[in-house]
């Protein structure tokens, strides 16, 4: 585990279901060198467009004991890609120095099959260019050394105003990512098929408090002013052992 | 998932050819062992692997309008070490390579004896390049079942049944092809091959519906559980994201639903086995070429049916994630 994993760690608790990430990651990614992410039919009726990054609304339970997960979805860049055996170009590559998964725009011949081959629906094909396109962790902006140091992340991560994601190594155990992952209790998306994604999800987590009767009203809370104290009885204990009077 | 009619003409016409060059190979091995009297010409063997070359150049043709790029279609071959596709791409020239050879060599008359054997019987080079042609076209077989049945994110394509049956389905409607063509040149051949198309016509059948018994209860086996990583036992989605459409709903959804997979299902059943069988039943024995031709485009238009609902039926995990719109 000492090669370097670049992934995204996305904390459900924290996320609100903003879309922030959604939009600047479309702003990004569409303004980019690799051209334009087709958008058809956008002010149609039935519009469709390319986005890497989707952020999902689920609820469990009945009302009202319902509980709402916001949840940002995109290219989980396993350590294990299926997507990148089966595609017949090798178009379809996962970095050997960072684990970034990726599309060579330039091999890619559109024939969709990478896309049957990932069970997160991470991948999206633009008809435009013909070719299939996916998340690319902002490749374009996290080596940019004209980009001052802290700027150098995703687009997504940047735009998060609840820092609900997280950027980094998660393979150095002193990386923001991995600390996270470590103590928060991080998770991988469906592991049952041995994908062994990179991008991990922070759970949700219950903040409750248990309050009891006597803590909300302090009994001896001398800035309360509850009334004047009925006078003690003459013989009872105090402190000079003389009276209470 | 979406049948694109590129990839359903691509596979039904592929696997005829090939099963259209199985089924001369196989006759012209029936006649090198002693099995049927006489021969053919060599006139019947090249036009009908010409045939056969007509039908791969057609799906060879129908696989280019599948592709988003195809003048960059030539890199396909270079992941053959790792992906099915790869092989298929590899293998289609091939296959239309040694089927020009064999119907060339056949054309030409040229039959040099390649080996003697201890009984007797000698391997001439029509054999040879038909045995070779054969092999390639089973191995084609293959790679174009393995390109379905290696996806496991779709239950219903991942078995081992994908594979038998786009096998038994290409030989039955080559060998259907044959018969309607061996009959129509009046051939000796015509009984052998009604025959074996009815075989194969029927075995297929048996694959195919019970495939689609195996499907009814195949179960995924990713849930919204596993797939959002919450350990409730009642969850829905509210939103999917967006309210428009993408890729994931367009690619990942057949139009018409289950009522349309139900009813092609009985339409091919009976235009793709039943009423092919029936025919080619009939006309055993007998003479005459106008009912196997009938059987053999009957057989087509059911398999493509077939095709279609291979793929309507296939249900991938992905549609999890695209549930609800809001």
């Amino acid at each position: 585990m000492t090669k370097v994993q670049l992934a995204l760690v996305i904390d459900l608790n924290v996320c609100v279901g903003c879309h922030a990430c959604v939009t600047s990651c479309k702003e990004w990614n569409t303004s980019g060198w690799a051209g334009p992410l087709a958008d058809q039919n956008p002010y149609g009726a039935d519009p469709t467009g390319v986005f890497f990054n989707r952020v999902q609304t689920y609820e469990c339970g009945t009302y009202p004991n319902t509980e709402t997960i916001h949840f940002p979805k995109s290219c989980l860049h396993c350590e294990e890609p299926p997507c990148v055996p089966v595609c017949p170009t090798g178009a379809s590559y996962k970095r050997e120095e960072d684990g970034i998964v990726l599309v060579d725009y330039d091999k890619c011949i559109g024939c969709k099959y990478c896309s049957w081959s990932c069970p997160y629906g991470a991948r999206e094909f633009d008809p435009i260019q013909g070719v299939m396109k996916k998340c690319t962790l902002c490749v374009d902006r996290i080596y940019d050394k004209t980009l001052p140091e802290d700027r150098r992340k995703p687009a997504c991560v940047l735009a998060c105003p609840t820092s609900a994601r997280i950027f980094g190594d998660i393979n150095d155990p002193d990386s923001e990512a991995a600390k996270a992952i470590r103590d928060a209790g991080g998770f991988q998306l469906m592991p049952e098929w041995g994908t062994n994604p990179a991008n991990h999800y922070l759970p949700r987590r219950k903040t409750t408090m248990t309050l009891h009767k006597d803590e909300l009203v302090r009994a001896d809370n001398p800035l309360k002013i509850e009334g004047e104290l009925p006078r003690p009885k003459f013989n009872a204990p105090s402190i000079d052992d003389l009276s209470s009077w | 998932m979406r049948p694109a009619f590129s990839v359903l003409f691509l596979t039904t016409l592929i696997g005829s050819g090939q099963g259209l060059l199985i089924a001369l190979v196989t006759a012209q091995f029936f006649f090198v062992i002693g099995a049927g009297k006489g021969g053919e010409s060599g006139a019947f063997y090249a036009v009908g692997s010409a045939l056969a070359l007509v039908l791969l150049g057609l799906g060879l043709v129908a696989s280019f309008f599948h592709l988003a790029n195809p003048q960059r279609g030539w890199r396909a071959a270079a992941r053959w070490r790792t992906s099915w596709l790869s092989r298929e791409v590899i293998l289609i020239p091939a296959v239309c390579g040694l089927t020009l050879l064999y119907a060339g060599v056949h054309w030409l008359d040229w039959r040099p004896v390649l080996v003697v054997f201890a009984n007797g019987k000698a391997l001439d080079l029509p054999m040879a390049v038909g045995f070779a042609a054969a092999a390639v076209s089973l191995l084609l077989f293959v790679c174009t079942g393995m390109i379905y049945a290696c996806v496991k994110f779709i239950r219903q394509w991942a078995s081992i049944w994908t594979v038998v049956n786009y096998l038994l389905m290409g030989l039955a409607s080559g060998f259907a092809l044959a018969a309607a063509y061996a009959g129509l040149m009046d051939s000796v051949l015509r009984d052998f091959l009604v025959a074996d198309a009815l075989a194969l016509t029927l075995l297929g059948m048996a694959t195919r519906l019970y495939q689609i018994r195996r499907n009814g209860h195949a179960r995924l086996r990713s849930s919204l559980k596993t797939a959002i990583g919450t350990h409730h036992p009642q969850i829905r989605q509210i939103t999917q994201g967006f309210m428009g459409q993408s890729f994931n709903t367009i690619e990942f959804t057949a139009p018409g639903g289950a009522e349309t997979i139900r009813g092609l299902t009985v339409f091919f059943t009976l235009a793709g086995f039943a009423a092919p069988s029936l025919l080619l039943a009939v006309s055993l024995g007998g003479t005459g070429a106008m009912l196997l031709v009938v059987a053999a485009l009957c057989q087509y238009g059911g398999l493509l049916a077939e095709r279609w609902v291979f793929f309507a039926a296939g249900n991938h995990v992905q549609n999890l994630y695209y549930q609800a719109k809001a």
